[in-house]
């Protein structure tokens, strides 16, 4: 049975994670769409598959997920903004857990834009 | 909304905008009927706001800023012969008690009753978007009686460790699916 009392080792272990972390600059931002809009039509998986997949993606250091509003296009959420100094900022639209893992390979880890799942691409369809 | 804990992620969401500091979700079910209550401390609504939200037909334009949300909650409440009832307090008139509760009743033997779903990614996604809020979470049926307060963990944790590190969301996720699993 697992209990609160669980924390508390989790604390200890954790100490010296947390300098680690703070000294890691955590350069990408991966935003998602968190609004009715976004909620309803599937952002709470895609969501889920960015916290997951950065740890396990090792991207901890690199990375920090983060939710917002409605970013006003709700026709194509889930919507995913990701945040980069010094690029431009790219959109993903109509994300699924399955293109969260394809983005953070090919995009947060190999920092090659995944073209397809892109605003612009889904508007010259 | 496919599930009815997308409407508490939604509802709660709208309690984080309204600037709350504690936000309590409470999902009791009899067997018959599940009662799913959102609290919170937040800015609350002036009457004439509520009423909008009630009915988003009633009004103008100013319910946009309040949005589809809570018409959604009413939609899967009433469609199985539940409702949905809000009362507010703005901090203009109640500066020391001011909030929001919202509760909604829906019957689950009802052919349109929505199923909970993924509750747990609900609370665990509530705390990854919002560590310095606290939430008071408590779903209690014939089969199970499942309670977790950020407050609590706080004390544990201490100060330093944010509640939206992956592990400590990998421990929340792994200790509520064992309280739904205990009985």
């Amino acid at each position: 049975m697992k209990s609160l009392a669980e924390l508390a080792a989790i604390r200890e272990k954790m100490k010296d994670k947390i300098v680690l972390r703070e000294g890691g600059e955590s350069s990408v931002r991966i935003v998602v769409g968190m609004a009715t809009c976004g909620i309803a039509a599937g952002a709470r998986p895609v969501l889920s598959a960015f916290v997951e997949g950065v740890e396990k993606e090792g991207l901890a250091g690199k990375a920090i997920v983060s939710q917002t509003g409605c970013i006003g296009i709700c026709q194509y959420e889930p919507v995913v903004e990701v945040m980069e100094p010094g690029k431009e900022k790219i959109t993903y639209v109509k994300m699924t857990p399955e293109k969260v893992e394809k983005v953070l390979k090919e995009h947060i880890k190999g920092g090659k834009v995944v073209q397809e799942y892109t605003i612009a691409a889904a508007k010259n369809v | 909304m496919k599930e009815l804990s997308l409407n508490v992620l939604d509802i709660a969401e709208n309690s984080v905008k309204a600037g709350a500091t504690l936000v309590c979700i409470h999902l009791i079910d009899d067997g018959n009927v599940l009662m799913m209550t959102v609290t919170d401390d937040g800015c609350g609504m002036k009457e004439e706001i509520l009423r909008g939200v009630i009915d988003p037909f009633y009004t103008t334009r100013t319910t946009r800023s309040v949005g589809l949300g809570i018409p959604l909650l009413k939609l899967a409440a009433e469609q199985t012969g539940g409702e949905v009832t809000i009362t507010s307090r703005h901090v203009s008139e109640y500066p020391e008690s001011h909030g929001t509760e919202i509760s909604a009743r829906f019957y689950t033997k009802h052919i349109d009753c929505a199923p909970m779903g993924d509750i747990i990614s609900t609370i665990t996604t509530l705390i990854q978007g919002h560590a310095e809020i606290d939430f008071e979470f408590l779903h209690r049926s014939k089969d199970f009686d499942v309670h977790l307060d950020t407050r609590e963990m706080r004390q544990v944790l201490g100060a330093e460790i944010p509640l939206n590190d992956p592990e400590i969301l990998t421990w929340i996720a792994q200790y509520l699916k064992n309280l739904y699993e205990k009985n």
